[in-house]
């Protein structure tokens, strides 16, 4: 079987790879881009361990083609971290002992994430409905659910703080004016 | 009880020193490891549950380009012994051979028959299709009750029950038989005012851990090897590697990667002697990774169960005498948790009058492994089921029955000995006292509350504690971290040795870089090996007073440890300056070399840990779908190092409970071949299943610990099921003895009882 040949942007990079028609995205990151952070808990689309984000979509990479990927943009655990900065997420997954064995924690997280870029105030039922997706065995799910209630409040304190400095911002501007 | 003690560090909440490599990907599972030029092993697995192996034909599969080796049951040694697995799973070292590859016959669907290692996974999965083996298909037999005829057909021919007298003359599927007696049940139940007498029965269930088995093994030219695994006891599984493969232990160094959940599924070998000798054939490093269907189909599970109980008890709710009878599943080689599931059914109360049995019966189905307290959810299931229900007939308190008859120090165990500290009743009135206990039960919901137990072990522990030239410190264990231990181990360090947690670091070593140590398993990690961390600690402390006193001139026992500082004793030299552990080590040089303690032993007087559990749930009538609107969990820890990981172990095994008590179920055809073995048919309880789970954590110290622990890791996954089926009962006013609490089997029972 020849491969595919793939260019696309992974966690912000330009990266090009050679695959089978019917590799799975997961094998992809795992094998062939040394990504192991998605990890296959079953490979067939039910525990979200494998969970990344293809334009902003959520997916399990096992049910996703490596050559799907072409021209789009996808992102995984590895590429949350700002540089040196957590992202609020994983911050909180840490502090309120969110992890037990931490295998589905990049999936957790990749689903969490994916949640609150799109709703930055769920309630308890939202947070437990978007993650139901993802299986963990260890923590019965108390222990996550509060963090991703935490790190949303996080979020929305940062995005409060950035907006009034815009707007502080654009006051002294039109004062100058 | 014993008085509560201020700490520093224990009983705080730091973050984890291995967390930030779990929540940014880092961190290494079994599947993870990359070597150069690696090559990837998949194993073929019978598609009978019950067959003659004739022969295996591997020469079409190597024939194959790109496939580098191919292995069957006969590559492997044999005249392996029947010495225990030992660890926390029953069975031989025979049968596990024959567990992790078949010789002659398979006894169950998805025994491994033979293995292949190539260029790639996808290469490896088509050579298993070249491989012929031939079969002479035998019949199956499933069920425990159909095992036990006469008639039944036999898995080992050569299996003469044992712990029976006298001993039978003839062969059965019956392995053993265990009993503990007290006083005289028949007089018991005749002083009774209310007898029961019911049949339970308790599904197969898997630990469903979510990173699948994994490892991959690098062996060289001259015999030593390698092996990166995910396993709960890396000395376990380099003593068994190297007991299947014939190999010399000094050669093996067994790593210990990241664990994704074991829940005691990860205490015995399947993968790696496989991986090891396929990399010996090949010369090259292999992976073997199972898929989600492998695991279910040949790795885990528990026992299902067929059992009666009976229960006799005053109208002040005494119980007067107890009898359980129970068989279970062992699987296709023998090993069911019989044992802790008869020491631990009446462990919670005083009864003078019991008899219980346990069977461990061969049945066409996995070999079973350890899952969470073995043995106990299902017994226990049965007893505080019945209790429950002679309680309602009584019209007596479930908290009241327990609290008359509970266990307390110097009750005699019903496993012989004397129980020392135990914190039921303290549980029991916790629960009493609890907000969500005072509460009403919402409207057209049912409430349900059960008791658990499970004895702890000790077990063989080592640590090493090394203090770095600036003071800070490093701990080596040889414990694998399933669940935030190595925040355990440095909370404990950081309270004996009065130094910053932040200055700790944990770790846990390889083989032939730390001492022996047992798995991670019998709730024994923050007990035992935490236990040898103090102990290496101490040593350290011992090292730094005598060369404090060297330094000042003065006797070894003129210096005492006080806050992380040597001190001498009031009244002895008081113009020296103390000194810190960082003082101490930047003078290591000068007063004998490196600092470090080492501890390694066999951990006596573990505590039992008991616990109440009680939940609200409401139940659709139409289709039988049971809502958990709350649950609440208390357990005695005897001290909680780290209270999170404390709550994530209870909130952990309760939503296990909660899955098999209302979902989880193996589910075979008549051929014995597993019909969902996946997780989107095995359904266990995702984010949307489950409410919060409530937390109080109990405090007996237990006295044989250092800082009072006791183990929680097991006692969590018990009450759940009698929990839930007591609160399905209130809920419905039918009471299903059979588990799981399914929407078809509720339905089903409300229609029968409608007739009715």
């Amino acid at each position: 079987m020849s491969g595919v040949h793939v260019t696309t942007t992974v966690n912000g990079d330009a990266v090009e790879f050679v695959c089978p028609p019917n590799e799975p995205l997961l094998d992809v990151l795992r094998n062939r881009l040394g990504l192991t952070g998605a990890k296959e808990g079953c490979g067939t689309g039910d525990c979200g361990a494998c969970s990344v984000t293809v334009d902003d979509r959520l997916v399990c990479s096992c049910l996703v083609l490596g050559a799907e990927v072409e021209g789009r943009s996808v992102s995984t655990v590895e590429g949350m971290a700002d540089g040196a900065d957590l992202h609020p997420l994983q911050s909180k997954f840490i502090e309120h002992a969110a992890l037990q064995c931490g295998i589905c924690t990049p999936g957790f997280l990749v689903a969490a994430k994916a949640l609150l870029d799109r709703n930055d105030d769920p309630s308890e039922t939202e947070i437990r409905y978007a993650l139901a997706g993802n299986l963990c065995r260890c923590t019965g799910y108390d222990k996550i659910v509060r963090a991703v209630d935490d790190a949303a409040k996080d979020i929305r304190k940062a995005k409060a703080k950035a907006a009034t400095k815009t707007a502080k911002a654009k006051a002294k501007k039109a004062a100058a004016k | 009880m014993a008085e509560a003690v201020d700490y520093k560090y224990i009983g705080t909440r730091p973050v984890r020193p291995d967390g930030v490599d779990k929540v940014t990907g880092r961190a290494q599972y079994g599947a993870d490891p990359i070597l150069p030029g690696m090559i990837h092993g998949r194993i073929l697995r019978s598609p009978h549950a019950h067959a003659m192996i004739k022969s295996v034909n591997l020469s079409r599969a190597l024939e194959l380009p790109g496939v580098h080796a191919a292995l069957s049951g006969a590559d492997f040694p044999g005249g392996i012994g029947d010495e225990a697995i030992g660890g926390e799973s029953g069975g031989t070292m025979s049968d596990l051979a024959k567990n992790v590859m078949a010789r002659d016959k398979v006894v169950y669907h998805g025994q491994a028959v033979a293995a292949v290692a190539a260029q790639t996974p996808q290469l490896a999965l088509q050579a298993l299709k070249l491989i012929e083996v031939e079969y002479e298909v035998l019949p199956v037999v499933l069920d425990v009750r159909a095992a036990m005829q006469e008639s039944a057909p036999l898995l080992d021919p050569t299996c003469i029950t044992k712990g029976v007298k006298p001993e039978p003359e003839k062969p059965s599927n019956v392995v053993s038989v265990t009993t503990f007696n007290r006083g005289d049940v028949d007089e018991g139940f005749e002083q009774a005012d209310l007898v029961l007498e019911r049949e339970y029965i308790v599904p197969m269930a898997h630990q469903g851990y979510i990173e699948p088995h994994g490892c991959v093994a690098q062996a060289n030219e001259g015999g030593a090897a390698t092996v990166w695994c995910s396993t709960q006891g890396h000395f376990e599984f380099r003593a068994a590697t190297s007991k299947l493969l014939g190999m010399n232990m000094a050669d093996l160094k067994f790593i210990a990667t990241e664990i994704g959940g074991g829940f005691g599924g990860k205490t015995v070998v399947y993968l790696e002697p496989v991986a090891l000798l396929l990399s010996q054939k090949s010369g090259k490093p292999v992976k073997m990774q199972m898929s989600r269907e492998e695991v279910f189909r040949a790795t885990g599970p528990t026992s299902g169960t067929y059992g009666t109980a009976k229960i006799g008890v005053k109208k002040d709710g005494t119980i007067t005498a107890a009898k359980i009878w129970m068989a279970f599943e062992a699987g296709g080689f023998a090993g069911a948790p019989t044992g802790p599931a008869a020491m631990a059914v009446f462990s919670p109360y005083t009864i003078e009058n019991f008899k219980v049995e346990t069977l461990d019966v061969l049945v066409n189905k996995p070999k079973v492994a350890a899952y969470r307290a073995p043995g106990a959810p299902q017994s226990m299931h049965a007893f505080e089921s019945i209790l429950d229900e002679a309680a309602d007939e009584l019209g007596i308190d479930p908290i009241d029955i327990r609290l008359t008859n509970a266990a307390s120090e110097g009750t005699t165990a019903p496993y012989g000995p004397k129980f020392p500290t135990i914190g039921f009743v303290e549980c029991l009135e916790a629960a009493k006292n609890h907000p969500s206990y005072k509460a009403p039960v919402p409207e057209g919901a049912g409430r349900g509350l059960a008791a658990g137990f499970w004895f702890n072990v000790g077990m063989q522990s080592s640590a090493e504690v090394h203090v770095a030239e600036n003071g800070t410190v490093t701990v080596v264990e040889g414990s694998p971290d399933i669940g935030g231990s190595r925040a355990s181990m440095c909370l404990m360090a950081a309270e004996t040795l009065g130094v910053e947690y932040e200055s700790i670091r944990a770790v846990v070593g390889d083989t032939q870089s730390t001492g022996f140590s047992n798995v991670t398993g019998g709730s024994r990690t923050t007990f035992a090996t935490g236990m040898a961390v103090v102990q290496a600690c101490e040593d350290i402390i011992t090292q730094c007073k005598s060369r404090a006193a060297a330094t000042w001139g003065v006797d070894d026992d003129q210096v005492e440890w006080e806050d992380g500082h040597c001190v001498p004793k009031p009244g002895v030299n008081a113009e020296v300056k103390p000194l810190s552990l960082a003082d101490m080590a930047a003078a290591a040089a000068k007063t004998g070399g490196p600092i470090s303690g080492r501890a390694s032993l066999n951990a006596q007087g573990a505590g039992a840990s008991f616990s109440v559990n009680f939940t609200d749930v409401a139940v659709d009538p139409d289709t039988g779908h049971v809502e958990v609107l709350n649950f609440t969990a208390i357990q005695d820890a005897g001290k909680a190092i780290h209270p999170a990981y404390v709550e994530g172990q209870m909130q952990g095994g309760a939503a296990q409970g909660i899955g098999w008590a209302l979902n989880e179920e193996y589910i075979f055809n008549d051929d014995g071949v597993m019909q969902n073995a996946g997780f989107l048919d095995y359904r266990i309880p995702v984010a949307s299943d489950l409410p919060m789970i409530d937390c109080e954590i109990v405090e007996v110290p237990n006295p044989s610990h250092p800082y009072g622990v006791r183990g929680v890791g097991e006692t969590p996954i018990i009450a759940p099921l009698a929990a839930i089926g007591n609160a399905v009962a209130h809920a419905t006013g039918v009471r299903i003895n059979e588990l799981p609490l399914s929407p078809p089997r509720i339905v089903a029972a409300l229609d029968a009882a409608h007739k009715a």
